[in-house]
């Protein structure tokens, strides 16, 4: 087994990493950070991974991201899976008011995803086989006065995926899309409301191992954000902009 | 999935007593941050303490009105060599993690202590000791190189030869924060222990038998029945079997079956519980002696199988006390604070007697040293049990022992001085941004820096 992981040094993306290195899988990690990829790299290696390559990337690089997978697929002759899990949240002071950050911030969040992605699944459609997985948000399900920016970023990945996952339906390709709600992780420190319940990156991790391995369509994680997100969705925008959260 | 969230975790310590609240806390989650972070606080005069995964019982852990630097987040193997068991990590991982990976692959931690859920750091920092300690010596005999970050902005690479390393071993977290670590595992070619459980019914007869079991078994430990001062108890050794296989790599050892969710009310572990307790625990072996045949996880970890025991004591927490006295006055130093606990009516509800070797530890503060052994635990009842521990305190002054740190809440600055008369060479080598609530308590020096 080959996999990818684009944005690895991801506290979320790191744990589904390390159970496909449990079970000896070969893998590419790209990042932009060359001293947490080699920690996150040498972690993986130590607990089994049958290869562990480092990639430089960054999504604000446009050349990157066909780079990534040329790259990758030549390093593990192949890519049976994917990951896309980079991110950022940024800071609501800034984005709300600074265009130029905004569009920055959907660039990593949306943008490069799109881009990589369809890389991905030109490699995938081409190998016939692959699992395509990408880290969207429940944020992306309804924007919020506090993350709307981030939120219509995720919002764009979410459409995006949906749509590639009808197109290559009958081709061996599954596309995977990941809407965890709250994780404790460096991206939500200094952010998120502290009291709030953050869940735990491992369980997060593990079920998007689990819904890989499964080639699962659409996948809120902890699942109890679908309903719960169901309900946001459903509340009608004359209440719902009242709501300051 | 935890009954708590990790980033809901409460910086206590084990023991729940003291609750001494630092001012911040801190979650570095990669190596590489953790010079700036130690910058910061020592840059806002506040003192600076790595918290582990808070397994040690008084206020070691604890840094009252400072920064705990939280290691949960660095948890990442770098190196393991299933040839040669070489296992370099960094200092948040746990035991349970290392013994995950490892196992399958034929090797062992060198040393551990009754619970796996400590960190690398926190195994380094108190230097800890296992059932082997006659055998083996402590957990910092079996660390090759360590690398420490500094106040500073320094990050050290020490090995036994340096200075730092043999007051970082055993430091209590004193000299700065251990980035990671790099041990020698044992080779071993089952998950088993196989071995041998022998009752006995007085303290001379339990100095007798450890002396044999010593001679022929690695791993040896007895559990005594407080409650009764002419000392009861079973005494527990054994080996890794050579025989009975290892599990496929990635197969997780049982995990804990039973939680305490909440703080127990406080008659949870009262007298009647723990007497009736014991006497079940010394009945169950109806033989003098018998056969046992195991996995590794409940011969090691019997208190780990229930998650959360602590909350057993209820909201005013618990002391654990454990003293080591030379074996020339073992006998009658042991016999005198195991009256005076029965004479208190504070059964504790598990007592651990063992014998100290002779292998000395690189460890410039590490406490064990040739000798008998004892720890129990203790429900707090406030000056009560705070004047009763020191009684008991005063006895091992006086026989030339020493109280374990990283199992106290209660010692006087006198107390201390006596047990580790080389505590100035040591404070040489503190980082001078660091302190922890232990160490001000013991030695009397101020919370804040300016
Ligand atoms: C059920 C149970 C059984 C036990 N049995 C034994 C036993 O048999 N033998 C024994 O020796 N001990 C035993 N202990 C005590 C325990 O092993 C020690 O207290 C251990 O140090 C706890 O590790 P921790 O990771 O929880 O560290 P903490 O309790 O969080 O911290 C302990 C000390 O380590 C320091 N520290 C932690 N991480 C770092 C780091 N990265 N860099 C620098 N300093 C650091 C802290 O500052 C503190 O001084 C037992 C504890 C329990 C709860
Ligand atoms: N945590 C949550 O609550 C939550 C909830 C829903 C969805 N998500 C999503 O989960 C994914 C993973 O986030 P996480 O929670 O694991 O947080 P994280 O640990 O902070 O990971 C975010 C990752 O994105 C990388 N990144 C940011 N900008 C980049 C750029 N320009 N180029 C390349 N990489 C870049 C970061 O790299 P550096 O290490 O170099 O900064 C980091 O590895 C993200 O897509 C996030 O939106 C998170």
């Amino acid at each position: 087994m080959t996999v990818l992981i684009v944005g690895a040094t991801s506290a979320i993306a790191h744990q589904t990493a390390r159970l496909f290195a449990a079970e000896g899988a070969a893998l590419a990690l790209a990042a932009r950070n060359p001293d947490k990829l080699a920690a996150a790299a040498a972690d993986l290696r130590a607990r089994g991974a049958e290869a562990v390559h480092e990639l430089a990337y960054d999504a604000l690089d446009d050349d990157a991201h066909q780079r990534v997978v040329t790259e990758a697929t030549a390093l593990l002759g192949g890519i049976d899976a994917a990951l896309v899990a980079h991110g950022v949240l940024p800071p609501a002071e800034t984005v709300h008011t600074d265009a130029d950050a905004a569009l920055q911030s959907f660039t990593v969040n949306a943008t490069s995803v799109i881009a990589v992605m369809t890389h991905l699944a030109n490699t995938m459609e081409q190998q016939g086989h692959g699992t395509l997985a990408v880290i969207s948000s429940v944020a992306g399900d309804r924007g919020r006065p506090s993350n709307y920016v981030y939120g219509a970023a995720k919002a764009a990945v979410t459409a995006f995926a949906s749509g590639l996952r009808a197109r290559l339906h009958g081709t061996g390709v599954e596309v995977v899309t990941i809407k965890p709600g709250p994780v404790d992780t460096p991206m939500i420190v200094g952010v998120h409301e502290p009291g709030l319940l953050a869940a735990d990156p491992e369980g997060v991790g593990a079920r998007i191992h689990r819904a890989m391995r499964r080639g699962e369509g659409v996948v809120y994680t902890p699942g109890y954000w679908r309903p719960v997100m169901a309900a946001v969705r459903s509340i009608p925008d004359r209440l719902f902009k009242r709501l300051d959260w | 999935m935890s009954v708590t969230a990790r980033s809901q975790r409460e910086h206590l310590s084990w023991g729940r007593t003291p609750r001494l609240r630092p001012a911040r806390v801190v979650r570095p989650a990669w190596t590489s941050d953790v010079p700036a972070a130690l910058a910061a606080a020592a840059a806002s005069g506040q003192r600076v303490l790595a918290y582990g995964q808070g397994r040690s019982y008084g206020d070691a852990c604890l840094n009252e009105g400072g920064t705990l630097v939280d290691t949960q987040n660095l948890d990442r193997f770098l190196y393991f060599d299933p040839e040669s068991g070489v296992l370099r990590a960094e200092s948040g991982v746990t035991l349970a993690q290392i013994l995950a990976l490892v196992v399958p692959h034929g090797w062992f931690l060198p040393v551990t202590p009754g619970t796996k859920y400590v960190t690398l750091g926190g195994a380094v920092a108190n230097d800890v000791h296992g059932k082997n300690h006659h055998a083996a010596g402590t957990f910092g005999r079996f660390v090759t190189r360590l690398a420490l970050a500094r106040s500073t902005g320094e990050v050290l690479e020490l090995t036994p030869d340096d200075d730092l390393f043999r007051a970082t071993v055993a430091g209590l977290g004193l000299t700065g924060l251990i980035l990671w670590v790099e041990i020698r595992l044992h080779p071993i070619a089952s998950d088993q222990i196989e071995g041998r459980s022998t009752k006995f019914s007085t303290l001379a007869e339990f100095f007798a038998l450890s002396e044999a079991a010593s001679a022929r078994s690695p791993y040896v430990v007895s559990w005594i029945d407080t409650l009764r001062p002419e000392g009861r108890g079973l005494l527990m050794e054994g080996d890794h079997a050579p025989d009975g296989g290892l599990p496929e790599p990635g197969v997780s050892p049982p995990a804990a079956r039973l939680a305490v969710p909440v703080d127990a009310p406080g008659w949870a572990l009262s007298r009647p519980t723990v007497r009736a307790f014991n006497a079940a625990y010394y009945g169950r072996q109806r033989a003098k002696a018998v056969e046992t045949r195991g996995h590794y996880e409940p011969f090691f970890y019997p208190l780990d199988a229930v998650r959360d025991w602590n909350r057993g004591y209820g909201r005013r927490g618990f002391f654990q006390y454990q003293f080591v006295v030379p074996f020339a006055d073992g006998d009658a130093a042991v016999r005198e604070i195991l009256g005076r606990l029965a004479a208190s009516g504070e059964g504790s509800f598990l007592a651990v007697l063992k014998t100290f070797g002779d292998v000395p530890s690189p460890g410039l503060m590490s406490f064990p040293r040739p000798g008998v052994t004892l720890a129990l635990d203790l429900p707090n009842r406030g000056e009560r049990t705070v004047r009763l521990l020191r009684g008991c305190d005063e006895i091992v002054r006086q026989s030339g022992g020493a109280v374990y740190p990283a199992k106290d809440a209660c010692m006087t600055p006198e107390s201390f001085r006596t047990f580790f008369p080389q505590w100035e060479a040591f404070a040489e080598h503190l980082d001078p941004a660091f302190s922890s609530s232990f160490w001000r308590r013991v030695t009397g020096e101020a919370a804040s820096r300016h």
